[in-house]
């Protein structure tokens, strides 16, 4: 009995926080993975890109909030999703066609477009701070709990509850959505293949007539979509502040190099693993091992390896050590 | 040094004292001290970027890393804390030196395998928990001994000039660390790995109470120069200001500033200094060469990684050194203030707008950037007022867009980078 509740102390704490902030890095990871891939450089300013969507939503969801639009029990977020992603599809275009593709077209050192994409971040960054503010924002609406921790007690007769929010569920749903449907385009269609071939070799894919910039506006108006929806449920399930997406870039970037850069099942991968070791050495286990031991021996302590404020920490370890150990990733990714 | 490059400086000087006489000399000399150390951190990424092509993102931990020495160097030791926790603390560090120790040895000594992988995670997991059972407790102690006013270690009690030094240590050591794991490898991982050691650099010192007081801040840091009340009291510098016919509250605090920019001065001029000799010896070439073809150099016998990685240990070490040369200019410590837009995109966009590769280039865009960084703030409010003076003054959205107007600092920075990467990639002194 101890045991069990142990196991939903646990799951309230960790497995369920740990499945949705991993489906919110892997979406971001991918958009990483994806411009990696196909242009071939890292964007520093995924993390802007992702906020710069989720703005937008905020923005439609405040009007359609205002006119008395609402999905209830659903966040109003949701319907407002589309225009973000449209705004977001718009604006790295736009970059797109006024920043990179001139030095794309000079074949430029990869270094050189992750300079030009400091400078997108700065400027993003300051449209959005212009915008919006450099504060909090908070816009889920709609019901918060499918299940309430009360509930589950009266339900099961346990003494731990176990919550869920409706925006945990929606992240995984609308993650298995997006995921499912990117796959279904990289392996079944044929812009998706050229997509890859691409992103597999340059020269024989322009050999075979495939046309590089279509590959590269398809790629950026996929990574939109990616970054829109994960900016979004980020900001739902927890809440939204133009620098928390800045540093979100760390983690994003750890998860898409365990997984292997340039790799999308491993930036899947590469998600959860960060998202879990996260919280996994973050969480004080002092309830937990309160259950699991004899009561002389229960822990006066909070047993918790690390503070919260080290969670970066934990994504830059697991960084360093496949750095170290295996530079190209769980999956194989580039790694030159 | 050319007329071309002689008048671009000229520029600046100018722009300093229209303010100086406009605004007032305190600020002008405010500004110069900060253009000042602006130069040596743009001399320190320079060095890493310009010299060599390595693209490190994560100079606010390195400046961070000087202004903790600052702390550690000068502040008077906290003596019962000391007595208490000192102990503690010490083994505890040196328990993480060992486990480390014995971990590396493992890693060298057995043959790779299951056997290697498994003692090693044995030892590094036992010696943490060694490590965090020997700190907390001492930690615990040292926070509750005055905790408003000190509750932490302190420092040495050394001349703080003595810190600028020890700053550009801890920074090598640092940078030692993420190089040997991150460069040899893709180029923007090295990139990635130096904003991820930025971010727990601060996260430390945000949280480490008993090392840097956290968010309490340590103030009175002690100073290399005179103090204002000191000169306020002082018979002779009364004397001189009252025949200068200046005021004496005003005077004081323009001869402190005149005497870190002094300080700061022989500083830049020390780094510049050899920084020109060394871009310019054998070495300096060598550099070049690795920047412009690593794979020739390579097989010219030139050890690519290890070059790389001096280069990138004497950057970060003259970034660590203005660090700690800032910190003792204010006096105190803030952790709040080291933000990576302020501290690691402004300096890197001194360097490309200056001139990557030049020192001279690094140094004038230092004090030009600077100066922008402060000013375009009162431009943009003074711009944004008449472009909606035609709107009526009780619009929500004009005032919105005048509180904005703070915000104009990263755009305007943005658009400055992303032009002169576009357009005068080489920037305002080209390399020779």
């Amino acid at each position: 009995m101890d045991a069990l509740h142990a196991l939903i102390v646990l799951a309230n704490f960790v497995i369920v926080p740990a499945i949705a902030y991993g489906s919110q890095l892997a979406l971001g990871a991918l958009g990483i993975t994806l411009i990696v891939g196909v242009l071939r450089f890292s964007n520093f300013a995924h993390g802007e890109t992702m906020a710069f969507g989720t703005m937008v939503v905020i923005l439609v969801t405040w009007w359609f909030q205002s006119i008395g639009l609402s999905i209830h029990p659903l966040p109003t977020a949701l319907i407002a999703l589309p225009f973000g992603i449209l705004g977001c599809i718009a604006i790295v275009l736009l970059t797109d066609k006024f920043v990179y593709k001139f030095y794309r077209k000079t074949k430029s050192s990869p270094v050189v477009l992750v300079m030009a994409s400091l400078g997108v971040t700065f400027i993003m960054n300051g449209v959005i701070r212009f915008v919006i503010g450099p504060g909090d924002q908070r816009f889920a609406d709609g019901q918060r709990f499918i299940m309430k921790a009360r509930e589950f007690k009266e339900m099961t007769g346990l003494k731990e509850g176990l919550a869920i929010k409706v925006t945990q569920s929606i992240t995984l749903v609308t993650a298995i959505i997006i995921v499912a449907a990117l796959f279904w385009f990289l392996n079944r269609t044929r812009t998706g293949k050229s997509m890859r071939a691409f992103s597999d070799n340059e020269d024989l894919a322009l050999l075979s007539g495939i046309n590089p910039e279509r590959v590269v506006t398809i790629t950026w108006i996929i990574v939109a979509i990616l970054a829109t929806v994960a900016g979004t449920l980020y900001g739902l399930d927890k809440t939204f502040k133009p620098f928390t997406y800045f540093q979100l870039l760390l983690p994003m970037f750890a998860a898409a190099v365990v997984g292997g850069l340039g790799n999308p099942v491993g930036a899947i991968v590469g998600g959860f693993v960060i998202a879990f070791s996260e919280i996994l050495i973050t969480y004080a286990y002092k309830k937990v091992f309160t259950y699991l031991l004899p009561s002389d021996f229960a822990p006066n302590t909070l047993i918790q390896l690390l503070s919260t404020d080290y969670k970066f920490a934990v994504s830059f370890a697991i960084l360093v050590l496949v750095l170290l150990f295996r530079p190209t990733g769980l999956f194989k990714g580039q790694s030159t | 040094m050319n007329y071309r490059n002689i008048s671009l400086f000229a520029v600046v000087f100018v722009f300093l004292i229209i303010v100086g006489f406009y605004q007032s000399w305190n600020v002008a000399f405010g500004l110069l001290n900060l253009c000042l150390l602006s130069a040596i951190m743009s001399l320190g990424v320079n060095i890493q970027w310009g010299y060599a092509g390595l693209f490190s993102i994560g100079t606010v931990g390195f400046v961070a890393l000087g202004g903790v020495a600052a702390v550690l160097t000068s502040m008077p030791p906290v003596e019962e804390a000391w007595r208490t926790g000192g102990a503690g603390v010490l083994t505890a560090l040196i328990a993480a030196i060992i486990t480390i120790v014995i971990a590396i040895q493992l890693w060298k000594r057995l043959a790779s395998g299951t056997v290697r992988n498994v003692l090693m995670i044995i030892v590094l997991i036992s010696g943490f928990f060694i490590f965090r059972g020997l700190l907390d407790p001492a930690t615990a102690i040292i926070e509750k001994i005055n905790p408003a006013g000190t509750g932490y270690l302190g420092g040495l009690g050394l001349p703080v000039i003595f810190s600028w030094l020890v700053g550009g240590l801890f920074a090598a050591g640092a940078a030692w660390v993420i190089g040997k794991v991150s460069l040899g490898l893709r180029s923007d991982y090295l990139a990635i790995a130096t904003l991820g050691i930025a971010e727990i650099i601060i996260a430390v010192i945000k949280n480490e109470d008993w090392l840097t007081r956290g968010v309490k801040n340590v103030t009175g840091i002690p100073r290399p120069t005179a103090y204002e009340v000191d000169l306020q009291k002082n018979e002779a510098f009364i004397n001189n200001v009252n025949w200068l016919g200046m005021e004496v509250v005003e005077a004081s605090s323009l001869y402190v500033k005149f005497s870190y920019g002094i300080l700061f001065v022989i500083v830049l001029a020390i780094i510049l200094w050899l920084s020109e000799k060394a871009l310019n010896s054998p070495w300096g070439r060598m550099m070049r060469a690795i920047r412009d073809n690593e794979d020739a150099a390579s097989a010219m016998g030139k050890d690519v990684t290890k070059r790389h990685l001096q280069v990138f240990i004497l950057g970060s070490a003259v970034c660590g050194i203005a660090g700690a040369m800032m910190t003792s200019l204010d006096g105190m410590l803030t952790p709040q203030s080291y933000q990576p837009l302020r501290f690691t995109f402004l300096i890197w966009v001194m360097v490309i707008v200056g001139g990557s590769g030049n020192n001279w280039g690094a140094v004038l865009g230092g004090f030009l950037l600077w100066f922008f960084w402060i000013e375009v703030e009162p431009i943009g409010h003074w711009l944004l007022s008449i472009l909606t003076s035609g709107l009526p003054n009780d619009l929500p959205f004009k005032e919105h867009l005048l509180e904005s107007a703070a915000h104009m600092r990263l755009i305007t920075m943005g658009a400055i980078l992303l032009l002169t990467l576009r357009f005068a990639p080489r920037g305002l002194i080209p390399e020779k």
